[in-house]
């Protein structure tokens, strides 16, 4: 055989598939790339619309006129201790249900009913979920709408994303690292407690972090339990950081944002955008807290 | 005469990253015959395999040098076109890997890769599942319905399919990375005789980790050490003659 001649080189219809690949590479590419502008765009124009309102004396300070003077405190406080009280109910329970689910439950009817049961609660709307949190906390078991019961109804809706998180990340957790220690005499709950559970860590932070950014976001569960547009809280002392009592009304910078939009009449831009923006950052730290605590936990891996 | 080499390694080096797993490593393998690789896990049979139809290469952190001349052309040449490559050396793997899809579509999805869609003509690949499914004695098992989902198959059956779905590209050379692991031993038996029914008319390069088998199945053997190879000869030389002390050792199960 001629030794320049090239047994391999490419056939005619190869040279048309090739170009069919790029085709396919730059179109992908480029609809991945679009999908960055929309959130760019979004970003852009809350910022610069906010930007005039924004201060220290804006987050700091009481919600005055109803907010067209600006005075973001009040809301700001209130979302952050509703959030904490959902967590509080909704993270044990959750992680709790997720380690039955993915580690004792046998596959029978039973357990599959409540995985069907936890994917249909995952997609009821958040405005159903608020008709249910007054239909039974309030109206049957005669609790008082404040921030107790909103955040029930916000644990409610939010429980789903917790168990499927744990369920995953518990399933991650190699099949042979538990052989190992069944073999070596440990107990399920021994297994769970020692090995499962600190390497599935990661996974459960991050449902649990999603959390947190989906009941400072939602507006709906909210606004019929006790979310209020204004309601006065103490000017100084130790009172000022923690405003509201657990039974009491409380503003929540969704309910906010919302109230001001649409029932305050003459309402500036500068001040509506601004009340966005801090919930919009608010809830983007917490996203990019949660996703650098995951790939910290994911490089400490090694299997 | 001797005859011409159909896959000839000279000097050929390999690095997944900084780790070297092939140390200037030169062979010839005859056309017509079973070469068998055999050696103990990590030293390099499984990675010189690959090398033949630059699989390995998917992986980003690989980095060669030397030749490897098939069909009298050094396929690490920039102007090798990799379809081209493979349709000449196809590749059966250890755990069988037929494709999703029905029976007939597996076998012709090679034929279909190489030629444009107004060339093809049905009744010229009934016939070439006809015949690649005979040859792998699948026809009279899965003629009444080649429609039916290839991953539905035993794994024997699913193993002839992936052998007989590299026959209508016409391929030169056919490699096998254990190719009977996944098999019980009646399965082993048959595609052992499958692979010895086509010897003659390609270039077989096995790996295997069976002694037995390379003993039974191989006409040539190379044993590979740590990323060399150091011993190369008939089967039947290397069994009952090693002439290195190290194959001798792993050959009666006292090494590796």
């Amino acid at each position: 055989m001629n030794a320049s001649s090239n047994p391999f080189s490419p056939a005619a219809y190869e040279l048309k598939k090739q170009r069919g690949m790029k085709i396919a590479h730059w179109t992908t590419g480029a609809i991945a790339v679009a999908l960055l502008l929309p959130v760019a765009w979004l970003l852009w124009m809350i910022t610069v619309r906010a930007w005039p309102a924004l201060s220290w004396d804006y987050i700091t300070t009481d919600v005055r006129s109803m907010g067209a003077e600006g005075g973001i405190w009040g809301p700001l406080i209130g979302t952050f201790y509703l959030t904490l009280m959902c967590l509080i109910i909704v993270a044990p329970i959750g992680v709790l249900a997720g380690i039955y689910i993915n580690e004792y439950a046998p596959d029978n009817a039973l357990t599959r009913s409540i995985m069907v049961a936890v994917t249909s609660l995952a997609g009821v709307p958040s405005i159903v979920h608020a008709l249910f949190g007054l239909g039974a906390f309030v109206a049957t078991m005669h609790m008082k709408t404040g921030m107790l019961t909103a955040a029930m109804t916000l644990s409610v809706m939010t429980l789903p994303v917790i168990i499927t998180s744990t369920k995953e990340a518990l399933s991650a957790v190699p099949k042979n690292f538990r052989e190992a220690c069944w073999n070596l005499g440990a107990s399920k709950w021994q297994t769970i407690r020692t090995i499962v559970l600190p390497n599935s860590f990661g996974g459960i932070l991050t449902g649990v972090i999603l959390v947190i950014a989906r009941a400072a976001g939602e507006t709906a569960p909210i606004m019929f339990l006790g979310a209020v547009l204004w309601v006065p809280i103490a000017k100084s002392g130790a009172e000022r950081l923690a405003p509201y009592g657990i039974n009491d009304q409380f503003m929540a910078l969704s309910n906010h944002l919302n109230l001001i939009c649409k029932d305050i009449p003459g309402m500036s831009d500068q001040m509506m955008f601004g009340s966005a923006f801090i919930l919009l950052v608010l809830i983007l730290s917490i996203n990019g807290a949660a996703s650098v605590v995951r790939s910290r936990l994911r490089r400490r891996k090694r299997w | 005469m001797e005859q011409a080499p159909s896959v000839d390694v000279r000097d050929f080096s390999l690095w997944y990253g900084n780790f070297q797993a092939l140390l200037s490593v030169s062979a010839a393998f005859k056309p017509g015959i079973i070469t068998g690789l055999i050696g103990p896990s990590g030293c390099g049979k499984t990675t010189l395999l690959r090398s033949f139809n630059r699989i390995n290469e998917r992986y980003g952190n690989v980095k060669t040098t030397g030749n490897i001349t098939i069909l009298g052309k050094n396929i690490l040449d920039t102007d090798v076109s990799i379809a081209s490559l493979r349709k000449r050396v196809g590749m059966v793997f250890q755990r069988p890997n037929p494709l999703p899809i029905s029976i007939y579509e597996n076998i012709v999805f090679g034929v279909k890769s190489h030629t444009p869609g107004r060339e093809r003509k049905r009744s010229a690949m009934d016939q070439m599942v006809e015949s690649a499914l005979r040859e792998v004695s699948l026809w009279d098992s899965v003629k009444d319905d080649l429609q039916r989902k290839a991953t539905e198959l035993t794994l024997e059956q699913q193993q002839k399919l992936c052998i007989a779905r590299l026959l209508p590209l016409k391929p030169d050379i056919i490699l096998m990375d254990e190719p009977c692991s996944a098999l019980d031993a009646n399965g082993i038996e048959r595609i052992e005789e499958l692979i010895t029914e086509l010897k003659s008319r390609f270039t077989i390069i096995m790996v295997t980790h069976n002694m037995a088998q390379a003993r039974r199945a191989s006409d040539e053997c190379i044993f590979m050490l740590m990323g060399e190879i150091v011993e190369h000869c008939p089967t039947k030389e290397m069994f009952f003659n090693p002439k290195n002390e190290k194959t001798a050792m792993y050959i009666e199960g006292r090494y590796g």
